[in-house]
Parts: structure tokens; C-alpha cells; sequence
């Protein structure tokens, strides 16, 4: 997940934005057209976003599903905190939000949403939370921004655009309903 | 937060952590599968020196549904009765490997000397006549949920305040989270400098009840009785007893608590326990709820040698 809660970019470090809010708008609505062909009309499908800000995409994904073929997708949210692979890492973290979509995920198709894949951990984390919550018909990925550097053997089925990084950089996700503005920043670590 | 061992160590922020942790984890109660891997590998030793069924089986539960290892300990038929000290049964667990302590015991401070001589968390599960944290985070927790808030909200505390942990940590947390908590008890049963704790005092029951919105019976601990604290178990009934006329001064959204066990009958009678006003049921599985997520907060990242 990117950390996106400290928008001003500190002295030295050299930001530059790659998507922009139009960029967003655009990328979104062709995933929403790409699942729905994928999916042949998204009959069986539940969004099920990833907090904070894949949560949020989720929604935005289901409100142009609906747009295009008048189909209500049910979205929920997963928060993968319990199942990472590094709490021991950190002192404990709060608890993001979990909420099953309507109807639950059995014998659904799940469209897994999140901001940026990067290692890949954060979706094994989600593919294991997925597992207590239900059994899946299938489970896809869609991800706004894939940066790279995986360490586990996991792809994204829907991608908003391949940002190719090094591994020193930060990729940031800004969404209006949680931070103001639209808008994905590539933050190079300065000198310092 | 290394340890749990007073509500009054918690500020309103740690408080309010905690509280939404369990909101979050409630949600785990709910599905079909009721456990997360969050602590596997850990363990938790429920050390019980004296008689619970209730706290030692929800912390159970609690450290189960985080897939934590749980050893339990009592006092009973252990070499404690052969006539182990406190601090030798603390080195054998340190041993073992804990990485969690829940202890009961009945010399209040005794999880504060264990603190100083394990190297896992402690957390309190009721001392002596001391304190008992997550009795009072739960119902904290309960009341959040049935009444939405906390805040201003009026709370009597009722019945046997000199022997109960339960009143001090609840005073100590609720007014950390802005209730106004009055205690209400006859003079005998109150402690020596209760004016400086942060609540009101009434001896008058009747009075109290029709400005609360939370009434909390305590338990008239008859094992700890033997001073003659009232003149007779009817009369204590009578004037500090929750019964339906009592009940019917309360606002009509005012909810009934006890932190259990009851003694029906006599501080609550049986109608009142098991109206719908009453939350006890709900303290019971609230009680395990808010214990996982102080387990998780406790033992859920790193903690003693985990970083390098």
C-alpha cells in the first residue's frame, strides 16, 4: 500500500507527478470496461478493495460498472493488517476497516482492488484473508499502478498503468476522497 | 504499551485504540471462521491464583482466535500450594517462554511485581481489591456500542465499591473517556479517599437513577463480608437493590450492567437481569472481543528481541 498520508514532500526530495486526475478518471474507466468483458458483463462479481485507498477505487470501479451496463456490483473492503508478514517489524498498527460486500464473496467472482502492487505482500496478505471469509470462485487483481519489484509470484489482471521505479523510490497515491486531489506522485529520495 | 496493568495508565487516546481495535475484531465473531494468524507463535500463560470462570475462559478465547498459544495456570493443584512465591512461578514461566502473562491474583499490585520480573507483557486480570482493566474496557466497549457515545454520558456505579477492582478501573477509564461516573454505595462500603477519586459519591440510590444513562450493579462479595459492612442482606436489598420499581426511574433508553457474577436476588433481581435494558450477555462477549484486540496491541508487532 503506498503511504500516501503526508502530502507535502519534504526538502530534497524531487516528486514528479505521473498520473494526473483526467489520467485516473481514464485508467479506471477502462479497467471498468476491461472487467466487464473479462468477466462477460461482471454477473457474479464483487469488488473488494483494499483500505484506505483501494477501498476507495473499489467503489469508483463499481459506480462506472453500474454507469456502463446499469449492473449494481456489490463492493466490500479487506483490511489485511492481521494477516501481514511483517508485524513483527513494527510496533502494532491500528486496524483498518473490513467489510464483506453484500451477499458475501461464495461462489463470486472477486475483483481484489489496491492502489500499487509493488512486492506482492499485500495481496498474499488479502488472498489469505480472502480464505476466512469465504470461498471464491475466483479471485482477480486489479491495481492502479504496478511499479514492480515483486518478491512473490503474483500479477495483476487489470493494470492502470506499469510504472517502471527503482526500488529506492516512492510511489504515492492521492484520491479526492481521502486526500483532496486526484493524483499519483513519484517521489525520488534526495541527497541529504 | 509494554503492559496492561492499571486503566489509569491508559489516556484517552490509548483508550480509544483500543476500543476501536475491538469494534474492527467484533466483525471476527461474526463469520464462520472466528481466527486470525496475527499471534501465531506466540504464547500466553493465563496465570490464575485465584477462582474465575469467566475472565481466565474469555482470555482463553480471545488468545485462541488470534492462533496465539495458550498455557492456563492455576493455583490449584500447582506448586503453588507446595508453597512456590510469586516471583519463582514468574521465572519458570520466563522460562517457558511467555510472551504474555494474564494474571489473577488476590494481593492487589501483583502484576506490578511481576512486570518488573518477566520479560513478556503482563496484563492485569483483576487484583485484590485493586484493579481490573479489561473488566473496564469492555464496559466501556459495551456501552459505546448500545448508547453510541461516551461522552458526558452519566453512569452509576452501584453496590460494593471497597471490594471491587471493577469500580476503580472503571472510574479511572470513564473519566479518561469523559463519562461522569457517581459512585453510589452505603458509607461502609465506600473506600478511604474516594472524594479524590475523579467521581461523584452518593449514598441515595433513588436519586441517582432517574439522571444515569448507564446503572452498573457490582456483586456484594459475600466471601469478603466479614466485618458486617450492612446490618443484613434484605435490608442492603432494599435500599441499593436494582429491582423493577428502581428501573422503572430510569430514562428509557438507560441500560443495565454487572460485571458478573450476579447474586439475583439481592443486588439485581432476576426480571431486571434479564431485560432488555440489560447488557450482561453482551459484556460476556464483548469481554472477548476487547481482550483480543488488547492481546494484538500488546503482542501484535515487535516486541522485546523481534527487531534487530
Amino acid at each position: 500500500m503506498s503511504d500516501a498520508q503526508n502530502p507535502p514532500v519534504s526538502g530534497g526530495d524531487l516528486a514528479r507527478a505521473v498520473l494526473e486526475g483526467p489520467d485516473i478518471h481514464r485508467a479506471l474507466t477502462r479497467i471498468a470496461h476491461e472487467i466487464l468483458e473479462r468477466t462477460k458483463g461482471a454477473e457474479s462479481v464483487v469488488l473488494v478493495g483494499i483500505p484506505t485507498r483501494g477501498a476507495t477505487l473499489a467503489r469508483r470501479l463499481a459506480e462506472r460498472v453500474a454507469r456502463f451496463e446499469g449492473r449494481k456490483v456489490p463492493v466490500g473492503a479487506v483490511d489485511i493488517t492481521m494477516y501481514r508478514d511483517d508485524l513483527r517489524l513494527r510496533p502494532a498498527r491500528p486496524l483498518g476497516h473490513t467489510e464483506l460486500p453484500p451477499g458475501g464473496i461464495d461462489d463470486r467472482i472477486v475483483v481484489l482492488v489496491d492502489d500499487v502492487l509493488f512486492s506482492g505482500r499485500t495481496v498474499r496478505a488479502a488472498l489469505d484473508a480472502l480464505n476466512d471469509l469465504g470461498r471464491p470462485r475466483a479471485v482477480q487483481l486489479a491495481t492502479l499502478v504496478d511499479r514492480g519489484h515483486r518478491e512473490l509470484p503474483i500479477r495483476a489482471d487489470y493494470v492502470g498503468k506499469n510504472l517502471p521505479t527503482a526500488k529506492s523510490e516512492k510511489v504515492k497515491v492521492y484520491l479526492e476522497e481521502t486526500d483532496g486531489r486526484d493524483a499519483v506522485v513519484l517521489v525520488r529520495e534526495g541527497a541529504r | 504499551m509494554k503492559h496492561l496493568i492499571s486503566a489509569g495508565d491508559l489516556g484517552r487516546d490509548d483508550a480509544l485504540l483500543i476500543l476501536d481495535t475491538a469494534e474492527e475484531l467484533a466483525r471476527v465473531s461474526e463469520r464462520s471462521i472466528k481466527k486470525l494468524p496475527t499471534l501465531r507463535g506466540r504464547t500466553v500463560v493465563n496465570l490464575f491464583f485465584e477462582d474465575s470462570t469467566r475472565t481466565r475462559i474469555s482470555f482463553e478465547a480471545a488468545a485462541k482466535r488470534l492462533s496465539a498459544d495458550v498455557i492456563n495456570f492455576s493455583a490449584k493443584g500447582s506448586s503453588v500450594s507446595k508453597g512456590e512465591s510469586l516471583k519463582d512461578t514468574a521465572l519458570t514461566l520466563e522460562a517457558m517462554g511467555a510472551d504474555a502473562v494474564v494474571i489473577r491474583h488476590g494481593a492487589s499490585g501483583a502484576p506490578h511485581r511481576l512486570a518488573n520480573w518477566v520479560r513478556g507483557s503482563v496484563v492485569n486480570a483483576g487484583d485484590g481489591t485493586h484493579e481490573h482493566p479489561t473488566q473496564a474496557l469492555l464496559d466501556a466497549f459495551s456501552m459505546r456500542r448500545r448508547l453510541g457515545r461516551l461522552e458526558g454520558l452519566k453512569v452509576a456505579v452501584v453496590g460494593d465499591i471497597l471490594h471491587s477492582r471493577v469500580a476503580r478501573s472503571n472510574v479511572l477509564l470513564l473519566s479518561a473517556l469523559g463519562a461522569e461516573v457517581t459512585l453510589v454505595a452505603p458509607p461502609t462500603l465506600l473506600p478511604v479517599a474516594v472524594e479524590n477519586w475523579p467521581c461523584q459519591v452518593s449514598y441515595d440510590l433513588d436519586s441517582v437513577l432517574p439522571k444515569s444513562d448507564v446503572v452498573m450493579m457490582l456483586r456484594v462479595q459475600l466471601e469478603r463480608q466479614n466485618a458486617a459492612f450492612f446490618p443484613s442482606a434484605r435490608e442492603y436489598s432494599r435500599r441499593y437493590g436494582l429491582d423493577r420499581d428502581r428501573v422503572a426511574k430510569l430514562h428509557d433508553d438507560a441500560i443495565v450492567m454487572h460485571p458478573g457474577p450476579m447474586n439475583r436476588g439481592m443486588e439485581i433481581s432476576a426480571e431486571v437481569a434479564d431485560s432488555p435494558r440489560s447488557t450482561i450477555v453482551e459484556q460476556v462477549a464483548n469481554g472477548v472481543t476487547v481482550r483480543m484486540a488488547v492481546l494484538y496491541l500488546l503482542l501484535g508487532g515487535a516486541i522485546g528481541g523481534d527487531v534487530q
